[in-house]
């Protein structure tokens, strides 16, 4: 069964149409990409999904619940987490208080635990921090915890935004093109790291990215978006071969060239 | 990887001067010693300033947990010292009842104030909470005017000083040791809060909405949670006025009040504790300071207000220790 499930999802923005009639499926504890041209609508479906944008018809199911009328936290709550395209860090606050920001909704710690310091508050904010230094092991950000966050290189704070996703506890992990502007050996560390996220914590990926030579060696399927429209879905080899999809990029030739054929 | 400055904190550049537990505990010793012997030094009429001060530094670190650590702009905070200041006045006048059951009937009224007034309105961009927190202390100011149980333009007087144990709370010395205990605890919850799970929410949402929302944060909850737990520091500085005056007016709780409060926050360095204390010493101290003046003496002190703000923008205190 498929842990999220799109159906029939339109969206319009002041009379244009930006999603048409999307319907998408992600099946469990896989990891799937999501390409398509500039403009395609690829971050608006993320963003209808994670309860961002409110679409004017269709449904949108993750593990049986419709989320569509949940708001973008307690899609999270419901174990939904995503990483955005231009990295969005909490400015003026440590990488480790950046990553701690996950397990708010997996705490309850209120006004008058925190001042009267319970010994059950105490218990939790060691549990926050434990977990989150685990999530910033697990990317393999082992110093600087107690830096700003946004002052680390762009590689680091990449990985510090999916530490954050990863310390919401999710089970279907968003990334927003997370390669944009990596190096080529980050790139690498990158594909190992969604691997592992996949292996060892049983977490399904959904990325959107440029970068077909990732998406290609990293998916399990791929799915092609072009104009609100889903126009294409399969293995990434069967992507590569279909005409459709070398036609949605740019012409015949360029599209091929794009596509790494 | 390159040295960085380690983020700010609450405390402002003080952790790292305080270092140790050893330092931390001299500096609370000498606050200490300082605050219990200061009337002693400066008599009666200094006391009788210094109370105010405190009760300042109280209503500054509340309305500095709504603009300082949530990034809510309240421009009535004035409304919930006047809710607590005429809910003891009226408890006790008008129903008999001690101080001691008028308090937490202060704080609990305040806090459904800030529910009413926040719930609808936090949803809202923050222009608008500044423009219906504005609305909200006129509306309390001029209900206060023209209410029989609040006594009108004239106010309520004869309020009973408070006991406590057998202690009859009553001349200005009492009064000034009671703010000061009430200081320390505000200080204290303003610690605990500032570093806590809701603490850290509060800048999550003040730094980036959208990305505190995708951590699951409800922006809306957390905002409500800093604006009632400001409320309850306004209604507890306004109860303590109150049995400290034992008379109050609607014109103690104006729109200049909530102005000045705002002040003590901005002036300072807004979520830095030590920051907001001292603002708030600023603006209670600065006028009496600059009494021989005489006419002038507003006149200089908006000047040298204009000139901190022009030529150290983010507050007075220090954001960050030299190194």
């Amino acid at each position: 069964m498929s842990l999220l499930s799109l159906q029939g999802v339109s969206l319009s923005f002041a009379g244009s149409r930006v999603l048409d009639g999307v319907n998408y499926d992600v099946p469990a504890s896989q990891i799937v990409s999501l390409i398509g041209p500039n403009g395609a609508g690829k971050t608006s479906l993320f963003n209808c999904i994670t309860g961002f944008y409110k679409p004017q018809q269709g449904s949108v199911r993750f593990d049986g619940t419709e989320t569509l009328r949940l708001k973008p936290h307690q899609v999270t709550r419901l174990g939904i987490a995503r990483t955005f395209q231009n990295v969005r860090l909490f400015r003026q606050m440590s990488v480790l208080e950046n990553v701690m920001s996950g397990m708010h909704c997996r705490t309850s710690a209120g006004i008058v635990d925190a001042i009267l310091r319970l010994p059950s508050q105490r218990r939790e904010e060691r549990e926050i921090r434990d977990f989150a230094e685990g999530c910033l092991s697990f990317v393999g950000i082992t110093e600087g915890w107690d830096r700003d966050a946004t002052t680390l290189p762009y590689g680091w704070q990449r990985r510090v935004e999916i530490a954050r996703a990863l310390a919401t506890k999710p089970r279907l992990l968003l990334l927003d093109e997370p390669a944009a502007g990596l190096t080529a050996g980050e790139k690498l560390e990158l594909i190992e790291l969604i691997r592992r996220i996949r292996g060892e914590r049983d977490i399904c990926i959904l990325l959107i990215e440029h970068d077909t030579g990732l998406v290609m060696s990293l998916s399990e399927r791929v799915s092609v978006l072009d104009h609100g429209v889903m126009i294409a879905e399969g293995t990434p080899k069967e992507i590569q071969a279909n005409p459709r999809v070398i036609e949605a990029y740019l012409g015949v030739e360029d599209g091929e060239a794009s596509l790494g054929l | 990887m390159p040295d960085l400055p380690s983020r700010p904190s609450s405390w402002g550049g003080l952790s790292a001067i305080l270092d140790t537990p050893m330092k931390r505990g001299v500096a609370i010793v000498v606050i200490l010693v300082s605050m219990a012997v200061a009337p002693l030094l400066f008599g009666q009429y200094a006391t009788v300033i210094l109370t105010n001060a405190l009760l300042y530094v109280v209503l500054a670190l509340g309305l500095n947990i709504v603009v300082g650590y949530a990034g809510l702009l309240d421009l009535g905070f004035a409304a919930f010292f006047a809710v607590g200041a005429y809910t003891v006045g009226i408890a006790t006048l008008h129903f008999g009842l001690s101080f001691w059951l008028a308090l937490p009937l202060a704080v609990v009224i305040a806090m459904l104030a800030g529910l009413i007034i926040g719930a609808p309105t936090l949803r809202l961009r923050s222009d608008y909470l500044a423009i219906v927190t504005l609305g909200f202390g006129e509306i309390v100011r001029l209900a206060a005017r023209n209410l029989r149980e609040t006594g009108g333009a004239s106010g309520l007087s004869g309020i009973d000083s408070p006991w406590l144990f057998g202690w009859h709370i009553r001349t200005p010395l009492d009064f000034y040791y009671v703010f000061c205990v009430l200081a320390i605890i505000a200080v204290i919850v303003s610690v605990r809060l500032a570093n806590s799970r809701l603490g850290r929410a509060w800048l999550y949402v003040r730094h980036d909405e959208d990305a505190a929302e995708a951590m699951g944060i409800d922006r809306v909850r957390v905002k409500l949670a800093a604006y009632v737990v400001g409320a309850v520091y306004g209604a507890v500085g306004g109860a303590f006025f109150a049995a400290n005056l034992g008379a109050i007016s609607p014109n103690s709780f104006s729109f200049q009040q909530s102005v000045l409060i705002l002040m003590a926050v901005i002036l300072g360095g807004m979520g830095k504790i030590p920051g907001v204390i001292l603002g708030a010493f600023i603006v209670i101290l600065a006028p009496e300071l600059l009494r021989d003046f005489g006419d002038l003496r507003l006149f200089i002190f908006a000047v040298g207000l204009l000139l901190i703000m022009l030529f150290r923008p983010s507050g007075i205190w220090p954001a960050r220790s030299r190194r």
